[in-house]
């Protein structure tokens, strides 16, 4: 009996360690304020057929969102689903060349591009490669939005951004395996994004850099 | 009107009322003023064009709707989709561009990039705490 308890209060101890480590459920994803999400709204709703994309998961709720607030047409892209696939088969050195390839937008085509915390994920080559093509697809006057962590860390999980309303981001749970966050510098940023210029960038308390990035008109 | 689950077309379906298919369509479905509903059974390989279209089953094609597309859980687009108005339900499948342009240039879907995202979508959740940003300048260096 007395070792029944023993054992029980051992038990306990584990599942309080993989409680701290696990992920919030569903019902603790924070609602986050951003900053620069609304400027991105406001830049890609002064334009007249606005076109948008989306470097995240489809989530029905943001297209709606878009649809109502913005009326435009909308590419989900997401490469996170593509970092998965390679993840799996361990083929990341392969990323990135095919982002090089994987967007067959024209030139100057768009006029906002939602990157969401990708770049994080990132290897420098892949990242380069990435930014490249965001600078060529992006129209004069567009924006790019992207969320850089001031903080590296070798696991970290994918995050579903929901966009709850114009300034506020629920951050939720992806299923996605995720990956090592690697931590771009300010002049790193500017450096990768040549031809653009930062109009906006934010600190926010959970070692996050909210930046938006700009093609001049 | 309902196509049962055992009929296969290959064609064109034109039509001026309501229309439910649970069976196989390959070609081009047209119902431009009024609702088709794709059921669970419904496995569509055309150009769909209608005023509503419902998806509870396949679709491989651009869907094009003058009022609102509205893919329900478990039901699959595989396609660009052309709408003012689009719902995409938890659990559904998507893989394609979504064009909600207000200019009515927006019937014909399907004329831009091929390449694809693909996974399970997501429904709307409630949200609360907010948390605030401090504005810093941007520059270079960390």
């Amino acid at each position: 009996m007395l070792s029944d308890l023993l054992r029980w209060g051992g038990k306990r101890s584990r599942q309080g360690d993989a409680a701290a480590n696990a992920q919030a459920p569903r019902g603790e994803e924070p609602s986050v304020a951003s900053k620069a999400f609304p400027k991105l709204l406001s830049i890609v709703a002064s334009q007249p057929e606005p076109v948008l994309i989306d470097l995240g998961p489809v989530i029905g709720s943001n297209v709606e969102f878009f649809g109502e607030r913005l009326g435009c047409k909308l590419f989900i892209e997401d490469l996170f689903a593509d970092y998965d696939r390679h993840a799996r088969a361990n083929t990341l050195d392969e990323l990135p060349g095919a982002l090089e390839t994987r967007f067959r937008h024209p030139d100057a085509s768009v006029d906002g591009v939602l990157c969401w915390d990708f770049f994080d994920f990132l290897p420098r080559p892949a990242a380069q490669s990435l930014a490249r093509q965001i600078i060529r697809m992006l129209r004069p006057g567009g924006a790019v939005m992207g969320f850089f962590t001031t903080t590296a860390t070798p696991r970290a999980p994918f995050i579903k951004y929901e966009i709850v309303d114009d300034s506020l981001l629920r951050h939720r749970h992806h299923a996605g395996t995720g990956g090592a966050k690697h931590v771009l510098a300010n002049r790193d940023i500017i450096k990768m994004f040549d031809g653009l210029v930062v109009s906006d960038s934010f600190l926010l308390k959970h070692n996050t850099r909210e930046m938006l990035l700009r093609r001049k008109s | 009107m309902n196509i049962g689950k055992s009929v296969v077309i290959k064609g064109e379906l034109n039509g001026s009322e309501d229309l439910t298919i649970e069976g196989q369509v390959e070609g081009k479905i047209e119902l431009r003023q009024n609702v088709l509903t794709i059921g669970a059974n419904g496995k569509i390989k055309a150009q769909v064009f209608a005023k509503s279209v419902i998806i509870l089953g396949e679709v491989i094609g651009n869907v094009s709707a003058s009022d609102k597309v509205d893919i329900r859980d478990n039901g699959s687009v595989d396609g660009d989709i052309a709408a003012p108005r689009v719902a995409i339900a938890e659990g559904a499948h998507f893989r394609g561009s979504i064009d909600m342009q207000k200019s009515g240039k927006s019937t014909e879907p399907g004329q831009k990039p091929e390449q694809k995202a693909e996974q399970k979508t997501d429904g709307k959740v409630p949200a609360p705490a907010p948390q605030s940003g401090t504005p810093t300048p941007a520059g270079p260096g960390r």
